[in-house]
């Protein structure tokens, strides 16, 4: 890790370094993505207020669990399929 | 060479600020500074300068605009007192954080309650720990000298940390005395174009301010921020000397009144400190062995030359415009601290003078010399500290 000496003063860095960086750990419940119950609608990845839902091709892929901090909006927002839900919160450590 | 004039300090300060021309002020009123933001915003309507002037609704957002001025990359002031200093006290150490290089007149007043307005440097001494560099000023002159050279200071690239200069409210504000301004071109070639770090609106390159940083980084910043405050001494030194060669005025990390053979030595900053040199003269005359010692940076506060400043003296009287209740003053500490870096070890005192605007005369200046004097004679201490001019 950087000492005093050569780190940027002021704390002032790079714009849009957070992806270099763990933002995730202090989450006290994870989303669980369950993919039966999924109908690809991409709510979640339209409401986290991170960038944690991770989309390739147009197909919603894993959390990106160094980002989410475990807010639990795309567990909130997730329709799922027949009433049953795609995301569910779990307790960390759990 | 520059003008003579009769001003009071405030406007000494305001006139210094428009030969500063800065790009931003963000200003709140408060009693006694409220007079140089006025005369600022008639040179702002007047057109005498280019400076945005904001005019927000309380000192907290009036620091919190200079910061985010300072952010966009602007040459950035603003000026206050006492509580408005209080309110502004979170967004101090944010500026000072950032390492944003704003430069705030401080015209130092009492803290309430009771509510007062005149002169103590409760205010100043109260911030002495957010990580501004503080310059205090004995008068209009050194007021006006020391905001130009601020500006040097703080922007120095070994330095790039927020400072304040401070004088005393009423006695120095507010009263008219002789003085000399430089000419506008000298001041703007001593200060120069003002060098951005970082400026937000430089969207080719952006940046993040403000990032969270947790135990594993917070000391680093910390620590960079302290080796900052230490380069600021040379840099003060530097500056004097070249202010000097445009002003014939010379400055340093602090006066010292006929202090080289010193028995007793007085420590006093501001105004007082003044009042306090015609007595030393008296007592000079009279053969006793007296000096001053008038700190001009408190923060950060050079230790190591204070002390060899002050190596003749046997005793010690300091002498405090604010008090940190249940403790000694805080100059006192500073001394106290100072002394133990050359193992001197000379008898101290410290007494609390001035609060509230309550005036400090001459005649106290004797008492306290005559108190030095019989601790030399007797080595007895009667009191450690103790407040002057107080009715029991
Ligand atoms: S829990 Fe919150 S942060 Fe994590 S993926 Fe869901 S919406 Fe995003
Ligand atoms: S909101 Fe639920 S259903 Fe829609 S894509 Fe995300 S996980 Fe799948």
């Amino acid at each position: 890790m950087k000492g005093w000496k050569d780190l940027e003063i002021g704390a002032i860095t790079k714009a849009g370094s957070a992806d270099e960086y763990n933002t995730g750990s202090w989450r006290a419940f994870r989303p669980q993505w369950i993919e039966e119950n999924c109908i690809q609608c991409l709510f979640c990845w339209i409401y986290c207020p991170d960038s944690a839902v991770t989309v390739k091709d147009g197909k919603r892929g894993e959390f990106d669990y160094l980002h989410c901090k475990g807010c639990g909006i795309c567990a909130r927002e997730c329709p799922g399929k027949k009433g049953k839900k795609a995301i569910v919160m779990v307790e960390e450590g759990k | 060479m520059g003008k003579k004039l009769a001003v009071t300090g405030n406007q000494a300060v305001a006139e210094a600020m428009r030969q500063i021309n800065p790009d931003v002020c963000a200003a709140y009123p408060i009693t006694p500074s409220t007079e140089v933001m006025q005369r600022f915003a008639s040179f702002v309507a007047d057109g005498k300068v280019d400076t945005e002037l904001v005019t927000v609704e309380s000192e907290h957002s009036a620091m919190s605009a200079c910061i985010g001025a300072a952010a966009a990359g602007g040459r950035v002031m603003t000026a206050t007192s006492s509580q408005g200093l209080a309110l502004m006290w979170e967004m101090l150490h944010i500026a000072s954080g950032m390492r944003f290089p704003i430069v705030m007149p401080l015209v130092n007043r009492a803290l309430s309650a009771p509510i007062n307005i005149h002169g103590d440097h409760s205010d100043g001494m109260g911030s002495r720990d957010c990580g501004w560099i503080q310059l205090f000023s004995e008068n209009g002159q050194e007021a006006y000298d020391n905001l130009i050279q601020a500006i040097r200071i703080a922007e120095h690239d070994d330095v790039r940390l927020p400072a304040m200069v401070c004088m005393d409210g009423f006695i120095i504000s507010h009263s008219i005395e002789s003085m000399e301004y430089l000419p506008d071109d000298v001041v703007r070639n001593f200060i120069g174009e003002f060098r951005p770090k970082n400026p937000l609106l430089d969207i080719e390159n952006p940046v993040t301010y403000g990032p969270l940083v947790l135990p594993d980084f917070f000391m680093e910043f910390k620590r960079q921020q302290h080796e900052a405050m230490l380069n600021v001494k040379d840099v003060v030194l530097d500056v004097a000397r070249e202010f000097e060669k445009i002003s014939g005025r010379g400055y340093g990390l602090f006066e010292a009144y006929r202090l080289d053979d010193a028995e007793l030595a007085l420590v006093i900053l501001n105004s007082a400190a003044g009042t306090a040199k015609d007595v030393i003269d008296e007592y000079r005359e009279k053969g006793i062995k007296v000096g001053l010692l008038k700190p001009r940076l408190f923060r950060p506060f050079p230790y190591k030359e204070v002390a060899e400043a002050l190596s003749s003296a046997r005793v010690i009287g300091v002498l405090d415009r604010a008090d940190s209740l249940g403790g000694f003053g805080p100059m006192y500490m500073e001394i106290s601290s100072a002394m133990t870096t050359n193992g001197a070890k000379p008898l101290m005192i410290n007494k609390i003078y001035g609060l509230g605007g309550r005036d400090f005369m001459p005649e106290h200046v004797v008492q306290v010399i005559d108190e030095l004097k019989e601790i030399a004679e007797t080595g007895n201490i009667r009191l450690q500290k103790d407040f002057l001019g107080v009715r029991e």
